[in-house]
């Protein structure tokens, strides 16, 4: 399962929603989500510590939009929009934590 | 529609009158259950707010739903699910709920979704 | 395969509509079929021609319109939230005794029965809001 997280999680708890929910997949980070991915991010422990379960990918403009691009958290992996519909097509179900 | 039955699965994590997304996600509801389509609820985070009984929403002069809630197994919706530990973090337990639900752990509710054929958040 | 795309947020204020439009964009680029685009919540906002964004600004409603010209896409804008958020074709100012219209082209009303179609119809649902 796809689980689409669109804010940073030092302001909502979607991020959190979703490890304490899900039991793996992949997590696609979006527009505000981003920031979760970022070296010395105070939430930085608790992605790398998701990556045992889960697939962290982050939308490559949307880091470039918040300059952020430079310091993306090593395992995360970087995808274009194209990325996020393949995304969407090989996961049989997806849920966007609004 | 050619006899297709899909599994439906509304997720709720926003409290209800804050914003419009309460309401507009029941009418939803309708709708796919009008659809003969098998749908459930699923209430977490503050969410599980919508579901809390006693709204009396006149001093807001807005209209109230609460009812509809109850109205729901009357279009054959009665899988409500309800996440344990969002009601433990808000002081809640299933007495305070307006209508009968399933309580569950997250780790379970996370394997209902898993199940699904489409999600769609509210 | 059979994409669905809901979004839930109006233009400009969140970042929705953007990303919605970029994923169905890139999705069509792809050959992928996009059954339908489905505009809820504030997102019937997208909806209004009467919108006019600074020139060095991207024009969001234009920007769906011209991408269900170029792909033939199938834009609905739920009914009941159009009508709380005053988004008129003329079928509805008629219906509803309303002096002027808004909606954009390629974008039409119709009822919330087309947003679970969508589902029922696609192989993927993805929704986008706030």
């Amino acid at each position: 399962m796809l689980h689409i997280v669109n804010k940073s999680p030092l302001d909502r708890n979607s991020l959190d929603a979703v490890l304490g929910t899900g039991d793996g997949g992949a997590i696609l980070l979006i527009e505000d989500g981003v920031y979760a991915a970022t070296k010395g991010n105070a939430y930085e422990p608790k992605l790398k510590a998701a990556m045992a379960k889960f697939k962290i990918y982050a939308l490559q403009g949307d880091l470039e939009a918040r300059g952020i691009s430079d310091r993306v958290t090593d395992g995360v992996a970087a995808v274009d929009y194209a990325g996020f519909v393949d995304l969407v097509a090989d996961n049989k179900t997806n849920q966007s934590w609004l | 529609m050619s006899g297709d039955i899909k599994k439906f699965m509304m997720v709720n994590r926003k409290a209800p009158y804050g914003t419009i997304y309460a309401l507009e996600s029941l009418e939803v509801v309708l709708i796919a259950a009008a659809f003969e389509q098998d749908v459930s609820l699923a209430f977490l985070d503050d969410g599980v707010y919508q579901l809390k009984k006693g709204h009396q929403t006149k001093g807001i002069e807005v209209k109230g739903f609460e009812k509809t809630y109850g109205a729901l197994e009357d279009y054959d919706v009665e899988k409500l699910y309800v996440d344990q530990e969002s009601l433990t973090a808000r002081g809640l337990t299933a007495e305070d709920l307006c209508v009968p639900v399933e309580v569950m752990s997250r780790a379970e509710l996370g394997k209902l979704m898993e199940e699904q054929d489409v999600l769609l958040s509210f | 395969m059979k994409f669905g795309i809901l979004v839930s947020e109006g233009p400009y204020t969140h970042q929705a509509s953007d990303s919605a439009y970029q994923f169905t964009k890139a999705a069509l680029e792809k050959g992928h079929e996009i059954f339908r685009v489905f505009f809820y919540h504030d997102g019937v906002n997208n909806a209004t021609r009467l919108t006019t964004p600074p020139q060095d600004d991207r024009n969001i409603v234009n920007r769906w319109s011209k991408l269900a010209e170029q792909y033939n896409l199938d834009m609905v804008v739920c009914v009941a939230a159009a009508q709380r958020r005053g988004i008129v074709d003329e079928g509805e100012a008629k219906r509803n005794g309303k002096d002027a219209t808004n909606l954009a082209p390629g974008f039409r009303i119709s009822g919330l029965g087309q947003l679970i179609e969508a589902g029922i119809q696609s192989d993927r649902m993805v929704t986008f809001g706030d």
